[in-house]
């Protein structure tokens, strides 16, 4: 039996009397796959947000390999193994595509509180960059502004900034929103490369694409789970072709 | 090569001004050099923290009257007294900082604007401490090592090297890796703490070292006037820094340089033929704020890249 | 006795000016996002128009109105032709409502000079009542009774009309009120001409009291920021009980310890900020 990444027990959050999570008790395992659906409003996001500690939550506990986080500094449980993408690219346009990067492997560098080091003087922070764009096969565009590059590039560029903390848990919030077929294919070619040892959990609204990259999937609807299981539990589940499919 | 050439360029013109034959001018450019190390420490929050201050003449004026008080009243020799002062005032930064990062935005420039305003209020009030209205003066530049800082060129070469170390650590500061951070935490504060970056940490650092330097700037000040009054503290001198950052440009290394000595020199000019400061400043703020808001120097700056072809650096 | 009771007096008539002063500077942060740094100069620039109305030879309360009526026409001007060009660049509009400030201050001092010059008292208002075994002047208990007729009134504004519920639903969520069909660009200037109003009038009212004189402006403007941040933006009830908390402290501050009376202020400021868990202006301010 393998470790668990993640396990929640008894979220719960509501903003200013509406709850958004309830109750949700979940336990993913080490180098799953696991994909979150529900329709639009169900909580997802803030299932997300609560995780990596954007919200602080109402009640119920967090645990990162076991570890108790759900009162922690979002900074610090990065700094545990925990990263995630926004559904909303939140990256920095005006910077170059090497500096992006550059800033994810600042993040866990104790480089970051040096103020006399020269991000110039650095080629080995630009090396790791460069080795992480060119594993997009975009290493050409490493010194073009990140708002010169395509939608489609600024995706990859957001999970790979992600990636290149080498997390233990990443958190996707829907990575094919917005995509053409064909940068799809390069987000799953992406998402196929993530080593095991990697957890992931991802929200999509994509099945196609989605089904086939999760193991398990959880069905959130109004802040709770009504069903967890394999995809073809939760394909043939009766509730889930009432709320989710048939919506 | 062409940076040894704009360097070179750059001291000259820091020197230069030491060999007027007037006072007059030497006093000016000594004005604009303090300025210029005040504005910088401002930029550090404004340009590259995207935090905007509406209280840093705190720093600068609460080091200006420790400098004096700490030699005059207190009786101590003027090193110790210099580096007290910066000490302090910088100790109250951390203070101030950890207040005023309780919000950021809006609320950031309304806590600031309240402290520095509270400063102020003290400053007038507490006559036994400050001299109120009539502030603290009988002080005098000493004449360390037989130098004698009393002369305007003498004094004026000290800026020079003060305000020298200030624009390369500053430099420094900004292109490091934590700059990158200050910047990425103005830009996206929410992404830099999903990186793991403490992002209230890192602002509270810019707030300091904003601090540091505004307290430097104040020491100079002391050391210039030899008098120092509550006017130093007034919004009026916080809203002129701000002024040449942004009319300057702020978040570039140059902006708060060229904005100083706009100002300072827009200031001198008028007070020579008319007495409405205040009312101009105010004029120059709406004008700048409404008219280019990006200031002057990144403005340049886009007319030179556009004169350029895309690509060579 | 004597002293706690006079002094408790001149806290609430202090606390009523500064309620005239906040509410209107709340009701701009909360609605329009816009921290309008030339309150204060409304508020002396009210009291100078006040003085100038009395020299003419007109009425205290004709005084009253016309600085109210001037300062709302200048905050309606300001608003349209200078913040609204600014719309959605906050600290521009903040920018410039100091340049504004600046402007304001320098030109009463060109206009009225630098000396500090008390607005008489009107006739009916002369003279002192006892009031728990006290003398106490008139005029003082007038202002306190005015600004709670007032605050009663604009809270009627906001709770039981039209206007006051769009204002309200604007507070809370503007894109929601944007939605909902509200004529967003009339509220504002309604209630920025409304917040000037009532500085002016606070500027007028307070003239007995304060006098005017050069740097009242920046005397009171940081009272409202404290009083602001104690009771959240936006906030009726929060800018009444604020009102009149820093009125009570500032006078017993300057009565107890006249030279650090300034540094009392500060101190439920920074209570505020500390105790509060996520700042005092959360998300919204960001």
């Amino acid at each position: 039996m393998s470790a668990e990444a993640l396990r929640l027990e008894g979220l719960s959050k509501s903003f200013g009397g509406v709850p958004a999570v309830r109750g949700v008790s979940l336990a993913i395992a080490d180098g799953e796959r696991r994909l979150l659906l529900g329709p639009n409003g169900a909580g997802k996001t803030t299932l997300f947000n609560l995780v990596t500690g954007d919200l602080p939550p109402d009640t119920g506990s967090i645990r990162l390999f076991g570890r108790e986080i759900s009162r922690m500094a979002a900074h610090r449980r990065v700094h545990l193994g925990l990263a995630r993408t926004y559904q909303v690219i939140t990256l920095f346009p005006r910077d170059t595509l090497a500096h992006n990067l550059e800033l994810a492997l600042l993040g866990l560098s104790p480089l970051r509180w040096n103020p006399v080091a020269l991000l110039s003087r650095r080629p080995e922070l630009r090396e790791r960059a460069l080795a992480v764009l060119d594993r997009l096969g975009l290493r050409a565009a490493a010194d073009r502004r990140l708002s010169d590059t395509s939608y489609g590039e600024q995706r990859r560029v957001e999970i790979a900034m992600a990636l290149s903390q080498e997390p233990r848990v990443l958190l996707l919030d829907e990575p094919f929103a917005g995509l053409s077929q064909e940068e799809r294919r390069d987000i799953q070619q992406q998402l196929a490369a993530i080593p095991r040892r990697v957890t992931v959990v991802m929200i999509e609204h994509d099945l196609d694409v989605a089904l086939s990259f999760a193991e398990r999937i959880t069905v959130l609807h109004q802040g709770e789970i009504i069903v967890e299981g394999s995809r073809a539990e939760v394909v043939a589940d009766a509730r889930v072709q009432e709320v989710y499919l048939g919506t | 090569m062409i940076r040894v050439l704009l360097v070179a360029a750059f001291s000259l013109l820091l020197l230069a001004p030491a060999l007027s034959p007037s006072d007059f001018y030497v006093n000016v450019a000594t004005q604009i050099l303090i300025a210029a190390i005040f504005a910088l420490s401002l930029n550090l929050l404004v340009g590259y923290g995207g935090l905007i201050s509406l209280g840093h003449a705190v720093y600068l004026g609460v080091s200006a009257y420790l400098t004096i008080w700490l030699v005059t009243r207190a009786g101590l020799s003027h090193l110790p007294a210099a580096v007290a002062a910066v000490v302090l005032t910088t100790a109250m930064s951390l203070l101030f900082g950890i207040l005023a990062l309780r919000a950021t935005g809006l609320g950031f420039l309304m806590i600031t604007l309240a402290l520095g305003q509270i400063l102020w209020g003290l400053a007038y009030r507490w006559v036994s401490v400050t001299g109120g209205d009539n502030g603290l003066s009988g002080f005098q530049r000493p004449q360390p090592f037989g130098i004698d800082l009393a002369s305007p060129r003498t004094f004026y070469l000290m800026t020079v090297a003060v305000f020298a170390c200030a624009f390369v650590l500053i430099a420094v500061l900004v292109r490091s890796t934590f700059g990158a951070g200050l910047r990425g935490v103005r830009d996206q504060p929410r992404r830099m703490q999903a990186l793991g970056w403490h992002v209230w940490m890192v602002r509270l650092v810019a707030f300091v070292a904003a601090g540091f330097w505004g307290a430097v700037a104040g020491v100079l000040y002391a050391y210039y006037n030899q008098f120092v009054s509550p006017h130093v503290l007034a919004l009026t001198n916080s809203a002129e820094a701000l002024l040449m950052v942004i009319a300057g440009g702020a978040g570039t290394l140059l902006g708060p340089v060229v904005g100083a000595v706009v100002v300072v020199m827009l200031k001198n000019v008028v007070s020579a033929y008319v007495t409405r400061w205040v009312m101009l400043l105010g004029l120059v703020f709406v004008a700048i704020v409404a008219f280019m808001p990006e200031g002057l120097v990144p403005g340049i700056d886009r007319l030179r890249r556009r004169r350029r072809p895309a690509g060579t650096t | 006795m004597r002293f706690w009771v006079i002094q408790s007096l001149n806290g609430l008539a202090l606390g009523g000016l500064l309620f005239l002063l906040s509410s209107g500077f709340s009701l701009i942060f909360g609605l329009m996002r816009v921290a309008n740094l030339s309150h204060g100069a409304y508020f002396m620039l009210g009291a100078y128009v006040g003085l100038s109305v009395l020299n003419a030879g007109y009425g205290f309360w004709t005084a009253v109105v016309a600085g109210a009526l001037t300062i709302a026409i200048l905050g309606g001007v300001i608003e349209r032709v200078l913040l609204r060009r600014l719309a959605g660049r906050t600290f521009s509009q903040v920018l410039v409502t100091l340049g504004i400030a600046f402007i304001i201050a320098d030109s009463s001092l060109l206009v009225w000079s630098g000396d500090p010059m008390p607005l008489p008292v009107p006739r009916g208002l002369m003279g002192a009542v006892p009031v728990f075994g006290v003398f106490f002047p008139k005029y003082r208990l007038a202002v306190v009774g005015i600004s709670i007729v007032t605050a009663v009134a604009l809270w009627a504004l906001l709770e039981r009309t039209r206007l006051g519920a769009m204002i309200r639903a604007g507070v809370d969520d503007m894109e929601m009120a944007r939605a909902l069909g509200i004529p967003v660009p009339r509220l504002f200037t309604a209630v920025f001409c409304l917040g000037a109003a009532l500085a002016g009038m606070g500027g007028v009212l307070g003239g007995p009291i304060l006098s005017v004189y050069p740097g009242l402006d920046m005397d009171m403007l940081p009272l409202a920021l404290i009083v602001l941040i104690l009771g959240g933006p936006g906030s009726l009830p929060g800018a009444f009980a604020g009102s009149f908390f820093i009125g009570f402290l500032y006078t017993f501050g300057q009565a107890l310890f006249p030279q650090l009376a300034y540094v009392i202020l500060f101190l439920p400021m920074v209570a505020a900020l500390v105790l509060r868990p996520k700042g005092l202006f959360g998300a919204r301010a960001a």
